[in-house]
């Protein structure tokens, strides 16, 4: 290299161009689910999704759902739940359940030639699972105890409190789980739920990795029989979003060092028109290192070891949120900073510079989250199961290019009403 | 299999490429040879800390992230008791930033007093928030200096107390970069859309005129065997009792190191383990069980921890994994076990080359332990362990002489 060592100048950089965002490819099974496939890198495995969406939410048993996901790998007719791991962990596969308030799915990781072998095992614990007593009971057990070591955590406490305070205790948003919850499952629930749940009509397969031509007649062959079909076309029935009205909110566990703060609200999904707008706000105002909260709160002021501000989007709502842990000494002078960097965001433009910083952040950002092929299915998963189709991205896209310093701050004086936020802080007496 | 180039510098740095067409990025992976047991005992939990100081500003350049994220990169590091690494990922056409940013903090750091300041308060709220503010998060700093009596593994990354964090002066962070933060103390590797020649061009271009050190490196004090056996009880506000055994094993570099690893695959990874299945689904003993090995580079730790269910008594859950200790010493282990572990770290391998920034480190990891190729051999030493193998480890290992055991008790006996 002939140039000249310039330490005190960056190098020249290149914007980024085209992004090209690879497309889940839709089929479809004998029969109807469908099933979309991704297609890419050269690591010989491959990753199968089956979602479920949730259809019914019952509030005397608001972990129905989520634990007959967990609990179908327990055993079936066939086999103890033991005979049921080893099946899969034999041939070096994973097994892995994902629960949310929206869907519920079962998720199996495996090298390409052991597909064919692990297949049969996904299937049985899909649809023959009986959920046997005492196994039950171990996972009763062993949750309530997770549960009571995690309400000893003021992080864990602000989270479920404030999305309670959101959405109301009866929604399932908002519920916080408690031990009673986990007294109240019982098999014939479980059996009942599993039983109208996961039925071919509720289901939606995405089969990332490296596919060869023979992988989508295993799924068919595995997940495409008629048989498996009972649907009773029920609707699922959620009950309203209860936002309680008050701002300002205090807990105190007993001990804590630290206190943990949660400052945010309610807002919309994904869909929304402003919400790539609200992405771009977020992150320079709390989503990456370089945000506003970071430089001042823990990069100038040292009052914590990390802050972050996000915008989440479910299937119904979305709300946004900001988190962190500080010293509980300096948790008033860490909250008026806060919301002293939400006012300046309504009151003053933001440098050209530092938008532009956060513009490339994302685009390469963007980049970055499209690099394997489980990347690349959790792109498509966040978009098809909020009902939306790859021209969200070219939107999202578009935004980010475009976004300027008056858009910023006309969506911060939309948004960012100091008097809109609920606060929460968990901490010392 | 990771193809790779390698080049070494008349300054002693060596890079490593790994050339991925298919990516639009490229990851950048410098991994500096120290960690928290080249500390003095008196100024523990410094090599983290000056991890933080390494995003304080460099000798030309005030701020080492806005540069980063303006050219569509993003960053970060980590500390453990042998290794430093930090490592960023950006649009392969912008790499050159990341040479720029990453020499020149190597070249020289800014030294900055407000730096220095911020960060030790950084550090002191991460060791609350991690350590001291979370049930059971003071385990390590109990059960490490139960274990180790003479090797600096007997204080945890993030140091023995708060106090050496905030005594933590400018001249030590001074003395501390002029011994570690060198060229031929350091594993470069680039990987990504990139071309080897081009990056060994731009590595010359960029590092080549960083001076070696000059210090030399001090061998670790040697952990001399335990011989009897260790136990420390501590009451905390927590709600259930837990227990932890730390026994001493290899590091690891050693060749058994294989034969271990896979002896606690077969005692508690997944749910067909023995350990989770016996002591968690069968008796309902342990409403959490983890058996592992600290895989240090000096000899290690292989614990056995576990959560007891309320009301289980701690001599009857001890009595539980004793038994299932023996059976690995005097028992079998059935092929299909042996079979069933080698498979997982197979295809673990394999998940585990599915991202870029995870290919640079495991070949970072692989030139720190003696051998870049250990990243593509390795797996033919985990094929080659059989049972027997793993059986004359247990026998080694398991021993009262050989363990340290921290009960962690629930002051709240009511609960």
């Amino acid at each position: 290299m002939q140039h000249i060592l310039d330490r005190k100048n960056p190098p020249e950089l290149k914007q980024i161009e085209k992004i090209l965002v690879p497309h889940a490819e839709k089929h479809t099974l004998d029969n109807g689910i469908p099933v979309y496939i991704v297609n890419a890198g050269f690591q010989e495995l491959v990753k199968v999704d089956l979602i479920f969406t949730n259809l019914t939410y019952d509030a005397t048993q608001p972990l129905l759902s989520s634990a007959t996901n967990r609990m179908m790998s327990e055993g079936t007719a066939k086999h103890s739940a033991l005979e049921l791991a080893d099946l899969v962990d034999y041939y070096g596969a994973f097994y892995s359940t994902e629960e949310s308030a929206d869907y519920c799915s079962v998720n199996l990781f495996t090298l390409n030639k052991h597909l064919a072998k692990t297949l049969p095992t996904l299937r049985e614990i899909l649809t023959e699972a009986i959920f046997p007593v005492s196994d039950l009971a171990t996972f009763v057990l062993n949750n309530q105890q997770r549960l009571i070591v995690a309400n000893e955590k003021v992080n864990s406490i602000a989270r479920n409190k404030f999305n309670e305070i959101i959405f109301g205790t009866d929604h399932p948003y908002g519920h916080i789980s408690t031990k009673e919850d986990y007294k109240a499952l019982n098999r014939d629930s479980l059996r009942d739920y599993h039983r109208r749940q996961y039925v071919s009509e509720h289901c939606t397969i995405i089969v990332s990795g490296k596919i060869s031509n023979t992988t989508l007649k295993q799924i068919n062959e595995h997940f495409g029989d008629k048989g498996w079909s009972k649907s009773n076309g029920q609707a699922p029935l959620i009950p309203a979003v209860k936002t309680n009205p008050e701002r300002k909110y205090r807990e105190a566990k007993e001990g804590a060092i630290q206190s943990a703060i949660r400052i945010g609200k309610k807002m919309f999904t994904r869909s929304h028109e402003d919400y790539p707008g609200m992405a771009v706000l977020n992150t320079l105002f709390g989503g990456y290192f370089g945000s506003r909260l970071m430089s001042n709160i823990r990069e100038d002021k040292g009052y914590t070891y990390g802050i972050g501000s996000a915008v989440v989007s479910m299937r119904d709502h979305g709300y946004f949120f900001i988190s962190t842990e500080v010293g509980s000494n300096v948790a008033d002078a860490a909250l008026e900073e806060t919301y002293k960097e939400m006012d300046l965001l309504r009151t003053e433009l933001v440098d050209t510079e530092e938008l532009e910083t956060v513009r490339n952040y994302m685009l390469g950002s963007f980049i970055k989250n499209l690099e394997t092929a489980f990347h690349i299915s959790d792109r498509f998963k966040s978009i098809h199961m909020s009902g939306l189709d790859y021209d969200y991205y070219d939107r999202y896209l578009q935004k980010l290019r475009s976004i300027d310093p008056d858009e910023i701050q006309a969506l911060a004086k939309k948004y960012f009403d100091p008097e809109s936020m609920t606060e929460l802080v968990v901490g010392p007496k | 299999m990771i193809p790779y180039k390698t080049k070494t510098l008349a300054n002693g740095l060596k890079v490593i490429v790994h050339e991925d067409p298919g990516t639009p990025l490229a990851t950048m992976n410098i991994l500096y040879k120290v960690g928290a047991r080249d500390e003095s005992p008196d100024k523990t939990g410094f090599a983290h800390l000056f991890e933080h100081l390494m995003f304080g500003g460099s000798i030309n350049i005030p701020d080492y992230d806005e540069p980063l994220q303006m050219a569509g990169g993003d960053n970060n590091a980590w500390t453990n008791n042998d290794v430093t690494n930090y490592y960023l990922t950006l649009p392969a056409d912008n790499l050159e930033t990341g040479f720029w940013l990453e020499s020149d903090r190597m070249l020289n750091l800014a030294f900055s007093e407000k730096s220095l300041e911020v960060q030790r308060n950084v550090v002191i709220e991460e060791f609350k928030q991690r350590y001291l503010n979370q049930p059971y998060g003071d385990v390590w700093l109990l059960l490490r200096p139960l274990a180790y009596k003479v090797h600096p593994y007997q204080w945890a990354t993030i140091g023995k107390e708060i106090s050496h964090v905030e005594n933590a002066s400018m001249s030590d962070v001074k003395d501390f970069f002029n011994r570690f933060y060198c060229p031929d103390n350091a594993i470069l590797v680039v990987a990504g859309n990139v071309k080897a020649e081009k990056i060994f061009e731009m590595a010359e271009h960029w590092f080549g005129g960083i001076k070696r050190s000059v210090a030399e490196r001090k061998p670790y004090p040697v952990e001399p065997p335990q011989t009897e056996r260790r136990e420390l009880t501590v009451e905390r506000d927590i709600p259930f009792d837990s227990v932890y055994r730390a026994y001493h094993t290899c590091s690891r570099l050693d060749d058994e190191f294989y034969a271990v690893d896979l002896l606690t695959d077969i005692m508690n990874r997944g749910r067909s383990s023995r350990m989770f299945h016996s002591l968690v689904k069968e008796k309902n003993l342990f409403s959490e069980i983890n058996t592992y090995m600290t895989a240090d580079f000096d000899k290690g730790l292989l614990i056995i921890e576990g959560k007891l269910v309320k009301g289980v008594s701690m001599k009857n859950a001890e009595a539980a994994i004793d038994e299932e200790l023996e059976k690995l010493r005097t028992g079998i282990i059935k092929e299909e076990e042996v079979e069933k572990v080698i498979n997982k770290v197979e295809s673990t391998m394999e998940f585990s080359e599915m991202d870029l920034a995870d290919r640079a480190l495991n070949l970072a990891i692989a030139e720190y332990m003696g051998d870049v190729e250990l990243v593509n051999t390795e797996m033919a030493f985990y094929r080659a362990v059989t049972g027997k193998a793993m059986q004359e480890q247990a026998k080694k290992i398991f021993c009262d002489t050989n363990c340290s055991t921290l009960y962690y008790l629930s002051k709240d006996r009511s609960n």
